[in-house]
C-alpha cells in the first residue's frame, strides 16, 4: 500500500517552547496508524499542524505525493484530511443533522434563492450514521444524546466529506466497551476501503486491538516508527517514557488492614431516574472500587454521596452521625472530597493560577474569612507541587497551561489540602499518560494506607480490580453485588453480565 | 530597567490609562485653561474637578457592575435602580422652607437618615430580586435584569407620579454639591466605596470566589463555594451601589425625575467596566480599571462639549472614540497591527 500522507521534519515552537522538533510521520493507505506518547509529547501539536490549525515553523507535508500546506482545518478538510478532536466540539444547540453538515449544508435552488435542503441533509445524515450502526433521530438536538453518541456524530461529520485521511484524537475516552467495539468495526471497515487512519489514545489495549503501525513521540521528537508486532507493550512504554517503569502498582498490600472504623454508611440511598436505592459501607483506609460500565450509575453514585444531587430515598451516615448533604459545601465540612469526572468542565478553574487552584477547596471550607494569606497559600501549593511531582516552574502559572496529567494532580492536591477523610475519585486517570497515572495511583494508595477512605471509579476495570480492597458492582443504575478486592476482571464482568 | 518596562507594557491597566492621558491631552490642547484650578470659598474649582465630580456616580455604578460581570453576569437594570432610589429619597424628604421665629429652616417629611436608608434599602431589594432570578431561578442575567430595567422605571414613575419631584431640603444637597477638604463630597463617596470594596476583595477570599464563579461555576460549586449565595450578594451590592449613585445624582440636581434619572446609565457602566479591562466573559476583574473607565467616559463627554462638537453628532463622535479604544485594547488587533508593521521585512523568506 502506498503512502497517503507524509510529513517530514515538522517543527513548531510556542513562545520559546519547542513543541515539535523535526518529526516525520508516514500514513499508509488501508492502515490504522497509532500515535503514542505521554502528555506533552507533542501529539496534539502534531495533529494541529497536520490539520492546519498551526502552520509548521519548518518541515514539509505531502498528500499523495503532492506538497500541501493546509492553512486552516477547513482547508485541510477540503484536501481530504478529516479530524475528530479530543473534546467533542460540536454545537449542542443544533440538531444532529445540522452538526454533521455545519458549514457545508446541502443547498437547493428554489425560487431563485440558495436554501438549505433540510430533507437531503437529514437523509444523508441518516446514511452516514447507519455506516456507524447508529439509528437515531437526526432532527433532535445534539444535546439530547449521550456523550458517546455525540462522539459518533463527530466521526460521522468527519466522514461526511470524502476523506483520504481520518485523524482521531482520543476518540474512545468517553465511550464504553460496547461503543468502542462498534467504533473499531467502523474503523476496520474504513481501513478496508483504503483510508489512512491516524489514531491517538492512552488505552494501550485498544491501541493494540486496532492499529497496524505505531509512531512514538517523546518531548516533541519522534522516537521511532514500528510495526505493531515489533513493539510489545513493555518496549512501547519504555519508548514513550524513556526509562523502564517499575512494576505496576498493586492493591493495598495490607489488604486485610481495611478494618478501620466505619466511616460511611448508605442505606437505600437513591434518586429516582438516576440511581436505584444502594446500600454500601466504607471504612477508614479502605479503597472501594466501583465496577460498572458507562451509564451504570457510577457517576450518579458519586454525585449523590457528595451532595451534588439530592437523594430522594434512604439515609446517609458519616462517622456515625446521620447527615443530609444539600450541597458539596456540607459534604466537605464532613471531610469528603471529590475529583470529578470531567476535569475541564467541573475541576480546573482555567484562568486561576496553580496556587489558587490548590487553595480553593480549603478556602471554600473556611469561607470568605479568614483568607489564607499569600504566604500560606504559597506554602501549601509548593508542598503539593513537590509531593505529587507537578511539573510547573512557577506556581503562579495559570492551570490551563499545564498538561492534562498535571492538571489532574492539581485537582487532587486541592482535595488533599483539605485533609479529607474520604475522597471520591471519578475517573482520576482518564486522558493522562502512563507515568502520571502511576504516580497518581501510588499517591492514592499511600494515602489509603494512612487512613484515607477512597471511592475509586474508573472505566478501566483492570485498574479497579488492581487497587481496590472491595468492589461495588453496578449495573443499570442499581447495585448488583460486591466482590472482594482480589477478584479478577472476568469475575466483575461476570457479575455484571450474570444479572442481566 | 528592561524588565520594568516590559512589566509596564504588560500591565492590564496600561491601555485604559494611556487613553485617559490622551483624552486629557486633547482637552488641554483645545482649552488652555483646562488644568487651571481656582480656590474659591474654600473649594477647588476647575474642569478637572468638574470631571471628577460628574464621574463619581458612574464610577459607583461601574464598581457594582464590575463584580456582576466578574461572575459572568450582567445587570442592565442599574439605570432604573438609580431612578427608584432617587425617587424614594426625594419623596421621603420632600422638604419645605419654613420661617420659625424669623429664622429660615428646612423641614423634611421624614428624617433624612431614614429617607436615605429607605432609598438604599429599596435599591438593595432591587438587586436581591435580580440576584434571586439569576441564581435561584436560573434565568439568563440579561433577561432577568431586563425585567427590572423595564419595570423599575415604571415603579420610579409611579412613585413620582410621573412628575419631576423637586426637593427643598438643603442638607440633602450636600451629597451631590457639597465640598469636603476643598473637593466635591461625591468624590469621597465613590472613593470610600472603592476603598471598602478593594479591601474586601484583597483581604477576604471574596475576590477569589467571585473570579472562580465567573470562570467555572461548576468547579466552584464542587470545591464547596456557596456559589448561589455569593452571586445573590453580588447583585445586591450592584443594586446598592446604583442606589448610592441615585442619591448623589438626585442631590446634585435637587430633584428626582423618574423618567430620565439614570437613563442609559447601564450602558455607560458596562462600557466603563469593559474599558477598564474586565472581560464580559467573567473571571479576572479590575476595580481600578472600572474607575478609570468611568473617568474616561466622563472626560470624553466633557471633551465633546468643550471642543465644540455640534450636539447632533456628539453621540457619533463618542461611539467612534470608544471603538478606537476597544480596538487598541484588543490583543488580537494589536498583534495584527504589529504583524502588518513588522512582517513585510521578512515576508519573502518562506
Amino acid at each position: 500500500m502506498g503512502i497517503v500522507l507524509e510529513a517530514r521534519g515538522l517543527t513548531r515552537h510556542f513562545t520559546g517552547v519547542r513543541a515539535l522538533s523535526g518529526v516525520d510521520l508516514r500514513l499508509f493507505a488501508g492502515e490504522v496508524h497509532a500515535l503514542m506518547g505521554q502528555n506533552g509529547a507533542g501529539k496534539s501539536t502534531l495533529i494541529k499542524v497536520l490539520t492546519g490549525v498551526h502552520p509548521p515553523d519548518a518541515g514539509t507535508l505531502a498528500l499523495a505525493g503532492e506538497p500541501i500546506s493546509p492553512g486552516s482545518p477547513a482547508h485541510a478538510q477540503r484536501l481530504g484530511i478529516s479530524t475528530v478532536y479530543q473534546e467533542v466540539n460540536l454545537c449542542p444547540n443544533l440538531s444532529v443533522a445540522e452538526n454533521i453538515f455545519a458549514g457545508r449544508y446541502p443547498r437547493k435552488r428554489a425560487s431563485g434563492l440558495w436554501r438549505i435542503d433540510a430533507a437531503a441533509m437529514r437523509t444523508r445524515s441518516r446514511e452516514l450514521l447507519a455506516r456507524l450502526n447508529l439509528d437515531i433521530d437526526v432532527s433532535r438536538l445534539l444535546s439530547s444524546y449521550s456523550v458517546a453518541v455525540q462522539q459518533m456524530v463527530a466521526i460521522a461529520r468527519a466522514l461526511s466529506v470524502d476523506a483520504k485521511v481520518l485523524i482521531l484524537d482520543e476518540p474512545t475516552s468517553s465511550l464504553d466497551e460496547q461503543e468502542v467495539k462498534r467504533l473499531f468495526d467502523v474503523l476496520r471497515q474504513l481501513r478496508g476501503e483504503g483510508m489512512a487512519i491516524l489514531f491517538v489514545t492512552h488505552f494501550l489495549e485498544q491501541m493494540y486491538a486496532i492499529s497496524d503501525r505505531i509512531t512514538v513521540l517523546r518531548n516533541g521528537e519522534r522516537v521511532g516508527e514500528y510495526l505493531k508486532a515489533d513493539l510489545p507493550p513493555n518496549a512501547l512504554i519504555t519508548a514513550m517514557v524513556g526509562r523502564e517503569l517499575s512494576a505496576a502498582v498493586g492493591r493495598n498490600e495490607a489488604a486485610g488492614a481495611a478494618s478501620g472504623p466505619l466511616l460511611l454508611e448508605a442505606r437505600g440511598l437513591g434518586r429516582r431516574g438516576q440511581l436505584n436505592p444502594v446500600d454500601m459501607t466504607m471504612r477508614a483506609g479502605e479503597v472501594v472500587g466501583v465496577g460498572g460500565l458507562l451509564g451504570s450509575g457510577r457517576t450518579e453514585l458519586a454525585r449523590l454521596l457528595f451532595g451534588l444531587e439530592h437523594c430522594d430515598s434512604g439515609e446517609l451516615h458519616v462517622a456515625g452521625a446521620r447527615v443530609r448533604f444539600d450541597n458539596p459545601a456540607q459534604a466537605i465540612r464532613h471531610g469528603l472530597g471529590m475529583c470529578p469526572e470531567e476535569r475541564k468542565h467541573d475541576g480546573i478553574v482555567a484562568d486561576l493560577s496553580v496556587r489558587e487552584n490548590i487553595a480553593l477547596a480549603l478556602q471554600g471550607r473556611l469561607g470568605i474569612w479568614p483568607y489564607l494569606s499569600y504566604a500560606r497559600q504559597k506554602e501549601i501549593a509548593e508542598r503539593f507541587v513537590k509531593a505529587l511531582g507537578i511539573k510547573v516552574t512557577d506556581i503562579e502559572t495559570p492551570i490551563a497551561l499545564l498538561s492534562g496529567g498535571n492538571q489532574q494532580k492539581v485537582v487532587l492536591a486541592r482535595w488533599l489540602a483539605t485533609e479529607p477523610r474520604l475522597l471520591i475519585l471519578d475517573e482520576p486517570t482518564r486522558g493522562i499518560d502512563v507515568a502520571a497515572k502511576q504516580e497518581i495511583m501510588n499517591e492514592i494508595l499511600r494515602l489509603a494506607r494512612e487512613g484515607l477512605a477512597v471511592l475509586f471509579i474508573s472505566s478501566e476495570m483492570e485498574e479497579v480490580v488492581r487497587v481496590s480492597d472491595r468492589i461495588v458492582v453496578l449495573r443499570d443504575r442499581s447495585k448488583v453485588g460486591e466482590l472482594p478486592g482480589n477478584s479478577s476482571e472476568q469475575e466483575v464482568f461476570h457479575m455484571i453480565a450474570a444479572q442481566a | 530597567m528592561h524588565k520594568l518596562l516590559r512589566r509596564l507594557f504588560q500591565h492590564r491597566l496600561l491601555w485604559p490609562f494611556v487613553t485617559l492621558v490622551l483624552l486629557l491631552a486633547v482637552n488641554a490642547a483645545f482649552n488652555p485653561g483646562f488644568w487651571q484650578l481656582q480656590w474659591r470659598d474654600g473649594h477647588l474649582y476647575g474642569s478637572v474637578i468638574d470631571i471628577l465630580n460628574r464621574a463619581a456616580p458612574l464610577a459607583l455604578v461601574a464598581l457594582g457592575m464590575t463584580l456582576v460581570i466578574a461572575t459572568r453576569g450582567i445587570d442592565i437594570s442599574v439605570g432604573a435602580v438609580v431612578a427608584i432610589s432617587a425617587a424614594v429619597a426625594a419623596l421621603m424628604i420632600g422638604g419645605e422652607l419654613v420661617v420659625k421665629g424669623g429664622v429660615q429652616t428646612y423641614v423634611s417629611r421624614f428624617p433624612m437618615g431614614i429617607a436615605l436608608a429607605a432609598a438604599l434599602l429599596a435599591a438593595a431589594l432591587c438587586g436581591l430580586w435580580n440576584g434571586l432570578l439569576v441564581a435561584k431561578v436560573g434565568m439568563q442575567p440579561i433577561i432577568a435584569t431586563l425585567i427590572l430595567m423595564v419595570a423599575g422605571r415604571g415603579i420610579a414613575q409611579l412613585l413620582t407620579g410621573g412628575q419631576i419631584i423637586t426637593v427643598y431640603y438643603a442638607p440633602f444637597f450636600f451629597l451631590g454639591n457639597g465640598f469636603l477638604l476643598g473637593l466635591p463630597f461625591a468624590v469621597f463617596i465613590a472613593a470610600a466605596v472603592w476603598a471598602g470594596l478593594h479591601l474586601l476583595m484583597t483581604r477576604s477570599a471574596l475576590g477569589l470566589f467571585i473570579q472562580t464563579i465567573g470562570i467555572n461555576p461548576a468547579a466552584a460549586r464542587l470545591a464547596g463555594l456557596r456559589e448561589r449565595l455569593i452571586t445573590v450578594c453580588v447583585y445586591v451590592f450592584c443594586g446598592f451601589a446604583a442606589g448610592v449613585a441615585g442619591l448623589v445624582i438626585s442631590s446634585n440636581v435637587k430633584s428626582a425625575d423618574g423618567n430620565n434619572a439614570g437613563m442609559l446609565m447601564e450602558l455607560d457602566a458596562i462600557l466603563a467596566v469593559t474599558l477598564g479591562g474586565t472581560a464580559l466573559t467573567g473571571g479576572r476583574f479590575s476595580l481600578a480599571g472600572s474607575v478609570l473607565g468611568a473617568l474616561i467616559i466622563q472626560t470624553l463627554t466633557s471633551t465633546i462639549y468643550s471642543i465644540g462638537v455640534p450636539p447632533e453628532i456628539n453621540m457619533v463622535v463618542k461611539a467612534a472614540v470608544v471603538f478606537v479604544v476597544m480596538l487598541l485594547q484588543s490583543p488580537e488587533f494589536r498583534a495584527a497591527v504589529r504583524g502588518v508593521v513588522l512582517r513585510p521585512a521578512r515576508s519573502g523568506a518562506r
